[in-house]
């Protein structure tokens, strides 16, 4: 049977980090270190194909989209500080907004898509800027879908009266996966559509 | 007294259907259970792992043996690399660190029991997914689809061109899934050290085995992920048709090589780190001293995370860099030696003034600092990179790094083994047998590892099915053999001992080893709560200070 | 044990003794070290390799202080601090010493420097080399599982046996080669003459070698390439001036018809085998294998796996996964009198 220490002097107590941010964040150092990988690909792989459309060819920013999403960040942030101040239907409504401006920016991306392959011929194959370029872009949407996925379903326990002021924790943590998403897309945005230019 | 309602070295023999025994240990979530279903995984796949060096080293007997064909050959290397690497080593060293991590820090559990399991699961389903390699679509007769491109799988090997059909994705898809769960374990190993310490624990009261799994999930964190990357640009390529790695399109070989070697060096790391914590809590123990220099060993540990990050490049000294690029790897590389040298001095002051009892854990812990201390010199030998232009990519480098995996972390883990046997299940090991099992794999391993360095300086590449007589290589071949087969007897000796003493060896109480950390104040084996209260501690040493509460630890620690 | 001026710095032994004999005592012992193995990497007969082994012997130095230190201190360890039978107390609860902790952070910092300094040097020394007038040029070009030659300024393309003149003190006739790959990594090793340096596709390396002394110098690809990388074997020979020339004149000529094998010519012809191989002067034009125009002129087939014996080639030609399983030529079905002329053609290829 084990006591406490019996000696007179007590132990000093620590305040001591929450296992779910801690958890988060080291997923997102893991995922900022694939991201890393590919986007030191795509940054390598500039100027370097030997045929096909590049960059300046056939790329246009997308402004619209990319305001959308980094939007969503903000409305994610306006909806946990509802839940945090007990405004569940407050909560409910910047939360399906935040999912509503993530399926924009999806759209965004599948347009552009569409355009890249059909109009212009540029695909996954077609040089190194193609394989780049939409393994890049592509990684980073699927990571906007997963986000979706999780986002919904938290919408959705909103809707049917499951999410309560008490919830604000595990909000916040999924919060930080969605903010992560978007300060992905500053940087993708910044090396495919400023820099790679 | 404690309820081991659910344990399973009981007294009262009780009748419960063996379906609900298999259905607790697969359902289960408490780390200790995870942990040992990690280390029984880890052992099955030494035994293959070990199979297979010996067929390889049985063909390479002689010269132009013919035992195995070239084909063969190549996916017995492949398939040792990569079964050694990713399901023995790995999942033994989070085996170990699961069972032991919560309890050394006062905790119930790890941090998420949940994704603990899901880690364990899909890192054997990994596992099992690689050796499905062997007879799935049109496998069997030679094995026809064991990927057989070597653990490191370079690129143009594995394009589609020169790796037709499934082997080469079978290493891609098992490496990659059993990837998601060793970032699980991280996850959970740091949430569980950062976050779930008792009272009193500061991180600079920790065990310096915590602090070595805190750096380690760190550099699991940081390293699994570009292999990941790496193999989803891989299976890219060869399935969608992207051009990552096709030099015929212009892409790069070489930037496999960095994304692989960036995981592949800090990953190395992630293999000895833990070896070292296990040393770090063996040799006090049983050199009855606490141990030496603790700050100092914490900021070693640290820089050796660090650095780790920037030596990738030495395994690429002859793929035609540049001096440039060269100097720098050959500095960090070199840099990296000071604090693991200093790590050495340390454990070497904490025998120093002690009385050391040469039990079998001692016994490991001793042969490994011998054999480490070899290692890293001959590691030194190859950060220079001009000598590595010799050595490199030949037996010398297998020397080496074997003199690392088993000669450093292997015998660091036989020795956890024995250690915490009698905690993980109640009993004490036949210390005989022990004793036996190690002068066995000492022979064994000196007479295969050291006669190895041998042809690599007589200019014998790596990873050839057989070689020419005449270039002077035959003898140290042959002997290189002979070893195997003291080791194989010493595995079996090993086998023996664990399993004879899991069902006949005589009882262990709490502290057999008049030990210090906390896992030694349970009973053996825990109950599923670990703790009966929640210790509160004052010092690196809570079991010192309760056995010494005129001379406690804490009225001296401060001090370095 | 002879004492004698350095054949590669030229260092005296009376002029410099000290630095002669720390860098250059491996070569002015003229330890027999190639009798071990003929890829003694101990064993250096060109600049390269003696350059690596000058740097490789100071670290072997270095780390054979390290390790007897070391080594003793932890002998001495484990035998002095033994417990007694009858200890029954702790010994002194040491926690640590700053001193003794910067004591062995500093020296180890200090090792680490100076090995660092001999190592950049040797880089350096190796991989920034300007390239005399007079230097051999080589392309040598990696397949799955044979070497490619060509001497661009000569004109020439063989495969598998490498020529190159001998570069003595005298009249120093460097060779430097150009390492390409046709297909995935290799690695050119000869020991003696060189470091190994990688054959990586669209990556071309550069190296040299300047062999002081005539002879054969074996090695074998160091990079796995796939099934039949260990019988990738290296021959180097190194040949006088003279005989280096004369090679070279044989090696020009393109191949002379010969009625008495136009059977074989012109079964080679029509089959596949023109698909793959060269023959200089004749229709065949393939480059996916070995230029066969001097065939007979060469030791061995198959890279180096095989003597170059009427027997060998016809066994080879019938059926090259007996002698190299996984090459990447294929059985053509000859049958025996198709087999029986093709060699006797390919026999008049000298």
């Amino acid at each position: 049977m084990i006591a406490t220490s019996m000696t007179l002097r007590q132990p000093v107590p620590e305040e001591l980090p929450s296992r779910g941010r801690v958890g988060m964040f080291t997923l997102i150092g893991a995922e900022s270190a694939v991201f890393t990988i590919f986007v030191v690909a795509y940054i390598f792989y500039l100027g370097k194909s030997l045929s096909g459309p590049t960059p300046q060819d056939v790329l246009k920013a997308p402004i619209f989209f990319s305001v959308c999403l980094l939007s969503s960040s903000l409305t994610i942030h306006l909806a946990g500080k509802a839940l945090h101040q007990g405004n569940v239907g407050k909560f409910s409504r910047w939360w399906f907004a935040t999912i509503a401006l993530g399926v924009v920016f999806l759209y965004g991306t599948a347009r552009e898509w569409q355009r890249l392959i059909y109009h212009e011929g540029l695909t996954i194959s077609t040089n190194l800027f193609g394989t780049t370029y939409f393994s890049l872009v592509g990684l980073h949407a699927f990571h906007v879908i997963v986000g979706l996925l999780c986002l919904t379903f938290v919408f959705v326990f909103s809707v049917f009266g499951y999410v309560e002021p008490k919830h604000e924790y595990q909000v916040e943590i999924l919060s930080l996966y969605w903010h992560f998403v978007d300060s992905v897309w500053i940087v993708v945005f910044t090396v495919v559509y400023i820099v790679g230019r | 007294m404690s309820t081991n309602s659910i344990s399973w070295s009981n007294d009262v023999a009780e009748s419960r259907p063996f379906v609900d025994l298999i259905h607790e240990w697969v359902t289960t979530v408490d780390h200790k259970r995870l942990g040992l279903l990690y280390i029984g995984f880890a052992m099955t796949f030494l035994i293959v792992g070990g199979i297979e060096a010996t067929v390889m080293r049985l063909q390479l007997i002689r010269p132009h043996n013919d035992l195995v064909s070239p084909q063969v050959f190549n996916r017995l290397f492949t398939m040792h690399g990569t079964t050694m690497i990713f399901f023995v080593v790995m999942p033994i060293l989070f085996g170990f660190g699961n069972y032991l991590i919560p309890l050394m820090i006062g905790s119930r559990d790890m941090a998420f029991p949940r994704l603990n399991a899901f880690s364990f699961w899909v890192m054997a389903f990994g596992g099992l997914l690689l050796y499905f390699s062997l007879v799935g679509a049109n496998g069997l007769y030679g094995a026809g689809n064991a990927p057989d491109v070597g653990w490191f799988a370079y690129a143009p090997l594995t394009s589609q061109t020169f790796s037709p059909g499934h082997s080469t994705d079978f290493w891609t898809l098992a490496i990659l899934v059993s990837g998601f769960g060793s970032i699980g374990t991280a996850i959970n190993i740091l949430a569980t050290i950062l976050c779930m310490r008792c009272p009193g624990m500061s991180l600079g009261k920790m065990p310096l085995f915590a602090w070595l799994y805190l750096v380690t999930a760190g550099l699991v964190v940081l390293a699994i992920s570009p292999l990941t990357a790496a193999q989803i640009m891989l299976l890219i390529d060869r399935y969608l048709g992207g051009h990552f790695f096709d030099t015929q399109a212009g892409g790069s070989a070489v930037i496999w090589m960095h994304f692989f070697w960036v995981f592949g060096h800090p990953e190395v790391y992630v293999l000895v780190l833990p070896a070292f914590a296990f040393a770090s809590e063996i040799i006090p123990v049983f050199s009855r001293k606490p141990i030496f220099g603790y700050s100092v060993m914490v900021a070693a540990t640290v820089a050796i995370g660090f650095i780790s990050m920037s030596v990738w490049a030495h395994h690429m000294f002859t793929v035609g860099m540049g001096p440039g690029a060269n100097t720098f790897f050959v500095l960090s590389t070199m840099a990296i030696a000071v604090p693991t040298g200093i790590k050495i001095f340390n454990w070497l002051g904490t025998m120093w003034g002690g009385n050391i009892e040469f039990s079998t854990p001692m016994l490991f812990c001793i042969a490994f600092l011998f054999q480490f201390l070899i290692a890293g010199l001959t590691g030194i030998m190859q950060a220079c990179a001009p000598f590595d232009w010799q050595l490199g990519s030949s037996y010398f480098v297998v020397a080496h790094f074997h003199y690392v995996i088993v000669g450093a972390i292997l015998f660091c883990t036989f020795a956890a083994l024995y250690y915490w046997f009698p905690k993980m299940t109640g009993r004490m090991y036949n210390e005989r047998l022990g004793r036996l099992h190690f002068w066995l794999f000492l022979i064994g391993f000196h007479l295969t590892f050291d006669f190895m360095h041998i042809p690599g300086l007589l200019g014998m590449p790596r990873r050839i099915y057989t070689y020419e007589p005449g270039r002077g290589w035959d003898i140290w071949n042959l002997i290189i053999t002979i070893g195997v087969f003291f080791q194989a007897a010493a595995i079996l000796v090993l086998l023996v001992n664990l399993l004879w003493s899991f069902w006949r060896g005589t009882r262990a109480g709490n502290d057999p080893w008049d030990a210090w950390t906390l896992e030694w104040s349970v009973p053996s084996p825990p109950p599923p709560y670990n703790f009966y209260s929640i210790p509160a501690i004052l010092s690196r040493r809570p079991l010192w200070d309760l056995k010494h509460p005129n001379d406690p630890d804490w009225k001296y620690e401060g001090t370095p | 044990m002879r004492l004698r001026d350095c054949n590669y710095c030229g260092r005296s032994r009376f002029s410099a003794p000290i630095l002669w004999l720390l860098c250059c005592s491996r070569e002015v012992f003229a330890l027999p070290a190639h009798s071990l193995s003929p890829t003694n990497i101990f064993a250096p007969a060109s600049t390269p390799a003696h350059s690596i082994l000058g740097v490789s012997l100071f670290v072997l130095a270095v780390t054979g202080a390290i390790f007897v230190v070391v080594f003793s201190l932890l002998v001495y360890t484990v035998v002095r601090f033994r417990k007694k039978i009858d200890e029954a107390s702790e010994p002194a609860q040491v926690y640590g010493s700053t001193q003794v902790e910067v004591a062995w952070t500093v020296v180890p910092t200090l090792l680490v420097v100076a090995l660092f300094m001999a190592t950049v040097r040797v880089i350096a020394d190796t991989q920034r080399v300007a390239r005399p007038y007079n230097a051999l040029e080589v392309i040598a070009i990696g397949h799955q599982f044979w070497w490619e030659y060509r001497y661009p300024g000569l004109g020439i393309v063989t495969a598998n046996e490498l020529h190159v003149p001998v570069s003595d003190s005298g009249r120093a006739t460097p060779t430097f080669l150009s390492l390409l790959s046709a297909d995935t990594d290799h690695s050119f090793w000869v020991p003696r003459l060189a470091g190994k340096t990688d054959l990586i596709p669209n990556h071309p390396n550069q190296m040299w070698i300047d062999p002081r002394e005539t002879g054969l110098f074996l090695g074998q690809c160091a990079q796995y390439c796939g099934t039949q990388h260990a019988k990738m074997l290296l021959r180097v020979y190194v040949q006088t001036a003279d005989e280096f020339d004369q090679w070279v004149k044989a090696q020009r000529q393109t191949a002379r018809p010969t009625s008495a094998a136009s059977e074989g010519q012109r079964i080679f012809e029509s089959t596949a085998c023109v698909n793959c191989h060269a023959v200089a002067g004749t229709p065949a034009k393939g480059r996916f294998g070995p230029d066969l125009t001097h065939l007979m002129s060469r030791d061995t087939i198959a890279a180096g796996v095989a003597a170059n014996t009427d027997e060998n080639l016809r066994r080879w030609i019938r059926n090259p996964d007996e002698i190299k399983p996984g090459s990447r030529m294929p059985a053509m079905q000859l049958n025996e009198t198709q087999l029986d002329a093709v060699t006797a053609y390919l026999e008049t290829l000298h």
